[in-house]
């Protein structure tokens, strides 16, 4: 069973932050320093110039989620903080991973990469690399198949993830919540 | 050539006198040399410091006592290193601090340049903010933006870090809007929501056995005549933390003192037995809490905090406010307006309920909340309490023995013999408690103390920055023989600077607080406390340190010895008081204990009270 499986501990957040020198160390010291596991991390540019997207699957067993986006959101750099719970996000992961083939197994994992729509981007006399992007799900899913081939490399660029759109029908109003400027006041429920 | 144009480190020097900086704690060294040139024209005074650490408490005293930004500057490497107890000192405390450290130059960041650290790296975790500013055109626009990140909001250390090819540069002066600020993340709340404000008043008046849990925000948010009125509006008693102390006048008949691990017996257990918690501007410190689990188990809590990130992190809020103290405090009295509260004649009772004058020795004589602010529902409450103030209160006993010398005793005599509103500072340890303890605080900003960080060696330096800012208050430092030792060395500052602080030395020979311990959860088994009385000789240190220096070994001294101390006025004064080591402070929580298991001094338990 990969590491990666999907469970309630596991909450997405998604942190736009000003684009500026030493703010990945901030946001990975603050986790550090108060105790909280970081699950996956990923972060790029945004649309805009100024900010960054830091996307992060935090565990919510080692502190309340409540906790650590408050703590989160006290960092001056940090501009918003949208939370993804499990239900209401669109989440994606890239796959690479370099597998051996033999002239017994080579058909068999090209026919796995159709199966799971993944892309030959490789090929060496005895060993091929792939890419598979999808759901955490597929990934573990292809992950777990491909494993008994032989591993060579394998690197996973860590969770990202939108809001699922809300449709007409949606009884649930589990959507994304965006904290940060709006999260002002609050009573316990 | 343009006037406007300048080097970084004018407009570094320009920028702390934009935002009208009086005084500077620092000193120099090689990367931040120059930085330190256009200080000789500067209007700022500068307080050159024999250790940075120095500089760093006297800033915090000198916020602590003004309410202003507290601003240091020293040098990149071991500077830099040196100021960061401080830093995390003034982060635990929510104290607003500017600290100014040199670094090398940009282009040898990262190299291991001579006194190269990562400053900013460092104190990453024990500041609100900090900046290393790589282009000088940014000066004027990052001052700015640190002296409005340190003052609002959860107030609270920033540093800026200035790598002296930066401070060499010249950029063109400018001044920034507000506007100009580029903090696209900070937007601090101070307004309470007003749904939350009704719905905390409803409960407010509802409870039986309410009590008011009054932390360092109320002295933050200047928010002690609001607090004043919300008490005495609602006749609801209030205790004040060790941050709080001042913040609602000890002499006020609704006052209990200080609650938690030293608290009165009073404090605590009305605490422990509330069914209401107002928490405003504190933050369930371990200190107070005692064991969380059974902490206050039948109260509800109304948390008041501008840092929404203290709400339920320890105790769950059933209405938890985001604001500013003072401003959600004023909301209160409003919806209780519309609530129908009446305004009671005692709105505007003085001060002054507790005769200060008892026997020393004798019990704090309490007022009695119930007779002067009426209130169906909780006059039993009331009257409860004031059972407990008469049964448990805090004692001690000066004998005529020689080498008894009680803390306590030196405490109230000095006390009774300084004005209401002398700003006191103190160290880490048994002194802090007894202080804490002993003293009446009636004023806002006159306890300035260590209390979520524990810095021993805090009182010297703090109490002259305090000074500093409050040069027309008398500034006492209550101080412990261990904390002396490790920041002494500041009297030659203040010597210098004709700074006239005045420090209580409680020298009992040991790390007391440690000694208490260890004799009363190690089997008096006292493994590395003893330091002796006289290594150092402390009145011939003093003197050498250009103070007055005066040894007192028996209580009839002591009275004398003060009156002395208060009448000069040119230099630094030390006292060494030679205390009883044996004397401990009580009540005590043990660490991790419930704080209904609070342990009251043994004579009351005897029943000689």
């Amino acid at each position: 069973m990969s590491a990666y499986g999907i469970d309630k501990r596991h909450h997405t957040l998604t942190v736009l932050v000003e684009n500026k020198p030493g703010v990945l160390a901030r946001v990975a010291g603050l986790f550090a320093r108060r105790g909280y596991n970081i699950f996956s991390l990923a972060v790029a540019p945004s649309d805009d110039a100024r900010f960054s997207r830091i996307t992060i699957v935090v565990d919510v067993e080692s502190a309340p989620l409540d906790q650590i986006v408050k703590q989160l959101d006290k960092l001056i750099p940090v501009v918003s903080i949208t939370e993804l719970a499990p239900s209401a996000a669109r989440e994606r992961e890239l796959l690479l991973v370099t597998v051996e083939v033999s002239p017994e197994t080579r058909g068999q994992v090209i026919e796995l990469v159709g199966v799971f729509e993944g892309k030959i981007i490789d090929v060496g006399h005895d060993r091929l690399t792939v890419m598979l992007a999808g759901s955490p799900t597929k990934v573990d899913d292809f992950e777990d198949l491909i494993r008994s081939y032989g591993i060579v490399e394998l690197q996973r660029t860590g969770r990202v993830a939108l809001p699922m759109l809300e449709r007409s029908d949606d009884r649930s109003n589990a959507s994304a919540k965006v904290l940060g400027f709006a999260k002002h006041t609050e009573k316990a429920g | 050539m343009d006037p406007r144009e300048m080097t970084g480190a004018q407009a570094l020097i320009k920028s702390l006198e934009m935002q009208r900086v009086e005084v500077m704690f620092g000193l120099p060294g090689g990367a931040i040399l120059p930085v330190y040139d256009p200080i000789i024209d500067s209007s700022i005074r500068h307080i050159l410091v024999r250790h940075e650490q120095g500089a760093g408490h006297m800033a915090q005293g000198y916020a602590q006592a003004t309410g202003r930004p507290g601003v240091a500057i020293v040098t990149s490497g071991p500077g830099a290193t040196n100021i960061v107890t401080p830093l995390a000192d003034a982060y635990m405390d929510s104290t607003p601090l500017v600290v100014i450290t040199g670094q090398v130059a940009t282009s040898s960041i990262g190299s291991d340049a001579f006194q190269e650290s990562d400053t900013t790296g460092i104190t990453m975790g024990i500041t609100k903010h900090n900046w290393l500013v790589t282009d000088a055109n940014d000066i004027p626009r990052v001052v700015a933006e640190a002296f409005h990140v340190a003052t609002t909001g959860r107030p609270g250390p920033v540093l800026i870090d200035m790598p002296k090819d930066i401070a060499q540069a010249s950029m063109e002066w400018y001044w920034p809007e507000p506007s100009d600020l580029d903090l696209p993340g900070y937007h601090p709340v101070t307004r309470g929501d007003p749904e939350l404000v009704r719905e905390a008043a409803e409960m407010l008046l509802a409870a039986e056995r309410p009590v008011i849990y009054a932390g360092g925000g109320i002295l933050k948010a200047r928010a002690s005549e609001s607090l004043r009125e919300l008490a005495e509006r609602t006749g609801i008693p209030v205790v004040t933390t060790l941050m709080a102390r001042g913040s609602f006048p000890d002499s006020h008949p609704l006052c209990l003192g200080m609650p938690g691990m030293h608290g009165n017996y009073t404090a605590v257990t009305a605490m422990q037995r509330s069914d209401l918690l107002i928490a405003l501007g504190s933050r369930f410190d371990d200190r107070v809490t005692g064991r969380v689990g059974a902490f206050a188990p039948e109260a509800k809590v109304i948390h008041v905090d501008i840092d929404p990130a203290e709400h339920h992190k320890v105790r769950r809020a059933d209405v938890a406010i985001v604001g500013d103290c003072r401003l959600v405090i004023d909301e209160l009295l409003m919806a209780l307006d519309s609530l129908g509260l009446p305004h009671s004649d005692a709105t505007r009772v003085g001060s002054g309920g507790t005769p200060s004058d008892a026997a020393p020795g004798a019990p704090a004589v309490p007022g009695s909340p119930a007779a002067s602010f009426p209130r169906d529902g909780i006059d039993l409450w009331r009257a409860k309490l004031s059972e407990w103030q008469i049964r448990f209160p805090l004692v001690y006993a000066q004998t005529d023995a020689p080498g008894e010398l009680k803390p306590q005793f030196v405490l109230e005599t000095l006390r009774d013999a300084t004005p209401d509103d002398t700003i006191v500072a103190s160290g880490v340890g048994q002194h802090q408690m007894f202080a804490s303890q002993w003293w009446k605080f009636d004023y806002p900003n006159t306890w300035i103390n260590s209390g979520g960080l524990g810095t021993m060696g805090f009182a010297v330096p703090a109490s002259i920055g305090a000074k500093v800012g409050r040069p027309d208050k008398m500034v006492w430092a209550v101080d412990g023989d261990g904390c002396f030792q490790m920041t002494a060395q500041e009297l030659v500052t203040a010597s210098s600077e004709r700074i006239p602080v005045k420090i209580a030395l409680l020298n009992n020979a040991y790390l007391g607080m440690v000694r208490q311990w260890q004799e009363m959860f190690y089997e008096e088994r006292y493994s590395e406390v003893y330091l002796s009385p006289d290594l150092p000789d402390y009145v011939g240190w003093a003197e050498s340190m250009g103070c007055v220096g005066i040894r007192v070994e028996s209580p009839e001294e002591v009275g004398p010895a003060i009156d002395k101390a208060n009448s000069i006025d040119d230099r630094p004064v030390v006292i060494d008081f030679r205390t009883d080591a044996s004397e401990k402070v009580y009540p005590m929580v043990a660490a991790g204990a419930s704080n209904d298991e609070i342990i009251v001094d043994p004579s009351l338990m005897r029943g000689d009270n």
